[in-house]
């Protein structure tokens, strides 16, 4: 800075002129909106992390059955220690944590190995049916993330759940070991099944932006095809790799149903079924030492990664599309190849829902006779004998009631978080370079590093009792919409910011100098520019929110009940078909979205959705 | 319209890098001034302050009578309050909307009525020869036509001042050339005062009444073309106008009137030069003969450059390199030898030391 003038104006006057300049700095359109989304920011996330670490940190009421003398609200760091010696710590803490990771890990390589090959058979080679192969690659991750373990129990289960045998035990007339029936086998196969989709789009992106010239140059040098894979090709998707990697390892670190579900017979925990466990215990000081760690477990696993991808990330951005990309001949393995890709597409998409619905079909589950077939659970009447005496799932009208619950949650989640997009966008990028911006974008980036279910504890610390100006929310609809929306923030502001960047800044100044006022400039110019990003936006966020489980099972009641958290409970309480149908209804909700998407926003792409 | 700009003691930062440095400038009313230099000098930065696009940490901006811009009172008007215009480098035409709503969207926040905003639409696109375009979208249009309707856009609001931020150089060499001269013509007409930034230096001086060259956000001269270009005001003017460039020589003061080079003496006509010097020779006013000239000195043709209605050539002697430029295309032969004739009333000395130019 240059060293300002000596000013000769009186003090009153420099007061009065700074204050004025606060003031229009203050008023500035990016400004006003940059500390309004700060300040929901600070409610949406600030104050719920808070409560949360407070909550671990202080006696609570339900702590006095076990120390009588406790003071509740005093500072004790009981929970901690309650949580992380002795045998407790190892039950409790140390073994599932042990598991979540065997999980997250297990299944990021098995999605990596799947995701990565499919992507280069896509991509790179010239494999027949590749368009179709590419559409149907993304439908596992569309699905529930459960639909897989649900599927995977119809099949292989053993009589240790229900005492019903399986469709394995039915035809190959031997019940399958509880390894391949529960535990971390099927989990991190039907994790991996899901999440796969994550390299798979990643890694094709960045294999369709390297120029084959690259890998040619090492041709011609007279290099080898692996030493060319290996020290050209691998490199240059390396980036794309490893965010794959933090998104899947966080995402199954956290996830909740299909652990639940093929977990719990064999009591496997992981540490996100082990926070439910502890809070339907009324261990609320427990449960969020758990969460704790398993924040600082995936905080810890995205700087690593950060530091790991740090100056590679840029490689990213070569690119554009017009690159030469040459295509591996498969030459006689070409069939073999698709055939096997087929399979596999089946195996993951039609074989689960053909189970799911033979499941539902099945009057009593396990008998594999066609008398057994029945209409039962999905238009039956009330009868006592079946289901906990509820009728069929479309007679129900409790399910009606939780469907309808769901799709408001969805919409509302989805217009919410667009248009936080649209102020988040516009806060960050007119802003861009100044520390108020950054401050927005890395608060809003936070969500993204809690697991769903430790996002869901932090707003059951926060919303419990009625704290400040905000009246208990715990039990009510606007709970669920305001977690989801703030699990959405780091959605929100990438693609508001990616929408917004698409809009050159001269457009809205050549509005302001027209003397086009905020509001005009809003409705005239911007929202129309960035209209179709925000509609993806809209509908991906639709998706998503309809079949998440993680974040919102902690925090349903039955008269919030979804259709997610549905499923969950039927599977519980020994119904399965009805969870299967709830299921099916849920797949059929999400895909039907998902052509809603194709078919009426342009360029709206899950790619888009995931900030691609 | 008779607006005058006037800009006092103008700084800019953007964190620690210095965009203006106490940058003072009238701009008086009807003139075309250009604001000049290469890129990162703050010439685009002193325009969106005077637009009101961009808040500068000291000093005061005047438009007319009215001060639209004090540091020291606080006082900043926005763009819409500022009465001007501006053309943007991408000329800034909303895709969305068709060539006559990018027109009229000016003219609805001025509430206008229904009439008086179709009969502006008619005369700006009549102005800028764009008639029958109304219904265009800007991308079924080609770059030319789009600045037309840019400037169509402006002018249908009749601003006070027209700012313009290098609204040429997205075209084509033809269509800029085209351009200059309806630009021209514009203004001509128009009267409107015009602060216009380009990094064309022959924009600059073919368009302009007067132009301003910065440098870091300095300004460096500011004056009329003439006298920029033949008596540029410090090395760094000497060196950014011209093309070819401007030969610059080291040199000691050695007498009364001449300029010890090293190789050669040259004949100066400024008396108030001593020690280290630099001397500036246009190429144009090096005279070239391929006979020995009484007073000429010996280099050799190290190349020769035509180009149609000029030729450059490159003259050696030792190492020492001058561009001279001559009219035509030139008879001269490489690795000929040449004799040149420097003309004292045309070159320029400046001090080694501070780069300035030395006035006799």
């Amino acid at each position: 800075m240059a060293v300002p003038a000596i000013s000769t104006q009186p003090f009153s006057q420099r007061l009065l002129a700074s204050s004025r300049r606060f003031l229009h700095w203050l008023t500035s359109t990016r400004v006003v909106l940059s500390l309004i989304m700060l300040a929901l920011m600070f409610v949406m996330v600030i104050i719920p992390l808070y409560k949360l670490v407070e909550t671990t940190v202080t006696w609570q009421a339900h702590d006095l059955t076990r120390v009588p003398d406790a003071v509740v609200g005093e500072l004790t760091i009981f929970h901690w220690v309650r949580m992380l010696t002795g045998i407790i710590g190892k039950i409790y803490t140390y073994t599932p944590l042990q598991h979540s990771m065997t999980i997250a890990v297990g299944s990021t390589l098995l999605a990596l190995l799947i995701g990565g090959s499919l992507a280069w058979l896509v991509v790179r080679t010239d494999m027949p049916g590749r368009k179709l192969v590419n559409q149907l690659a993304v439908l596992p991750y569309i699905m529930p993330s459960w639909t897989l373990a649900q599927a995977w129990l119809v099949f292989f289960k053993n009589r240790l759940t229900g005492g019903t045998p399986g469709v394995f035990e039915f035809l190959v007339g031997q019940a399958p070991p509880n390894w391949l029936s529960y535990g971390p086998v099927p989990i991190i196969i039907c994790s991996a099944l899901h999440y796969y989709t994550f390299f798979f789009l990643f890694v094709s992106a960045a294999l369709m932006s390297i120029d084959s010239n690259l890998e040619e140059a090492g041709d011609l040098m007279g290099a080898s095809r692996w030493r060319i894979l290996r020290k050209i090709t691998l490199p240059l998707v390396l980036p794309a790799i490893l965010s794959g990697v933090i998104m899947t390892f966080s995402k199954v670190m956290g996830t909740f149903g299909g652990p639940n579900i093929l977990g719990l017979p064999v009591r496997y925990y992981v540490v996100a079924t082990m926070v439910r466990g502890s809070l339907a215990a009324g261990e609320g000081g427990d449960a969020f030492v758990l969460a704790i760690v398993l924040i600082l477990f995936a905080i810890t696993t995205i700087y690593i990664n950060q530091r790991l991808v740090g100056t590679r990330r840029s490689y990213e951005t070569i690119g554009g599309r017009g690159f030469v990309s040459n295509q591996s001949k498969l030459g006689k393995y070409k069939r073999a190849f698709q055939i096997a890709v087929i399979v596999f597409q089946i195996l993951v998409i039609a074989v689960p829902i053909g189970l799911l619905l033979l499941n539902t079909l099945m009057l009593i589950d396990g008998n594999y006779t066609f008398g057994n077939l029945t209409l039962q659970h999905w238009i039956g009447a009330r009868d006592t004998h079946y289901n906990s005496g509820e009728p069929g799932v479309l007679l129900n009208p409790k399910i009606w009631q939780t469907a309808w619950n769901s799709i408001k949650l969805s919409l509302l989640t989805a217009f919410f978080t667009a248009l936080l997009g649209i102020v988040l966008g516009y806060a960050i990028v007119k802003g861009r370079g100044t520390r108020l911006s950054k401050l927005v974008e890395q608060l809003a980036y936070i969500p993204y590093v809690i697991p769903g279910i430790a996002f869901g504890a932090v707003y059951i610390a926060m919303f419990a009792r009625k704290l400040g100006p905000f009246p208990p929310l715990y039990g009510t609809f606007a709970l669920l919409v305001i977690v989801s929306v703030s699990k959405h923030l780091p959605y929100s502001s990438r693609s508001g910011v990616s929408a917004m960047m698409q809009v050159g800044r001269e457009l809205e100044e050549a509005g302001m100098v027209a003397g086009a006022n905020v509001w005009q400039r809003f409705r005239r110019i911007i929202f129309p520019l960035t209209r179709s990003g925000f509609m993806s936006g809209f509908l991906l966020t639709f998706i998503t929110t309809m079949r998440e489980l993680s974040l919102i099972i902690l925090l349903v009641t039955p008269s919030t009940q979804l259709l997610a958290s549905q499923t969950m409970f039927y599977t519980e309480n020994g119904d399965a078909q009805m969870a299967n149908v709830v299921i099916l209804i849920l797949i059929a909700l999400v895909v039907a979205g998902n052509f809603i998407i194709g078919k009426f926003s342009r360029g709206g792409s899950l790619q888009k959705g995931l900030g691609m | 319209m008779s607006t005058t700009i006037t800009i006092k003691n103008l700084s800019k930062h953007f964190g620690k890098v210095v965009a203006l440095d106490n940058v003072s400038l009238v701009i008086e009313p009807e003139t075309f001034v250009t604001l000049l230099g290469p890129s990162g000098c703050g010439k685009t930065t002193l325009l969106r302050c005077v637009a009101g696009l961009e808040d500068p940490d000291g000093g005061e901006i005047y438009i007319g009578n009215k001060l639209v811009f004090s540091y020291d009172q606080g006082i900043s008007l926005p763009p819409g309050q500022r009465e001007l215009g501006l053309v943007f480098q991408n000329y800034a035409l909303w895709p969305h909307m068709k060539v006559d709503k990018n027109i009229t969207f000016a003219l609805e926040i001025q509430k206008l009525g229904k009439e008086e905003m179709q009969k502006r639409v008619k005369e700006a696109l009549a102005e800028v020869k764009m008639e029958g375009y109304e219904d265009r979208y800007p991308r079924e249009m080609s770059g030319g036509q789009q600045q037309r309707i840019a400037l169509a856009r402006m002018l249908a609001y009749r601003p006070k001042v027209f700012l313009m931020d290098e609204p040429l150089s997205n075209l084509d060499a033809r269509l800029r050339m085209d351009m200059r001269t309806e630009l021209k013509r514009l203004h001509h007409i128009s009267g409107a005062t015009t602060l216009y930034v380009t990094h064309d230096q022959v924009e600059a001086l073919t368009m302009s009444t007067n132009i301003a060259v910065m440098k870091e956000g300095v300004l460096q001269q500011f004056d009329v073309p003439d006298k920029i270009y033949h008596f540029p005001a410090n090395l760094f003017v000497a060196d950014f106008i011209g093309n070819p460039k401007v030969n610059l020589l080291d040199g000691v003061v050695s007498g009364e009137n001449s300029v010890d080079l090293g190789k050669f003496k040259i004949t100066i006509d400024t008396f108030n030069a001593a020690g280290s010097v630099v001397v500036g020779l246009r190429p144009e006013d090096i005279v070239i003969s391929t006979q020995p000239v009484p007073g000429a000195v010996e280099f050799s043709a190290y190349s020769v450059l035509p180009s149609g209605a000029d030729s450059t050539i490159i003259a050696r002697l030792g190492d020492l390199e001058l561009t001279i430029k001559v009219m035509g295309i030139s008879k001269i032969k490489m690795d000929e030898k040449i004799w040149l004739t420097f003309n004292p009333h045309t070159l320029n000395l400046y001090d080694k030391e501070s780069g300035n130019l030395i006035t006799s």
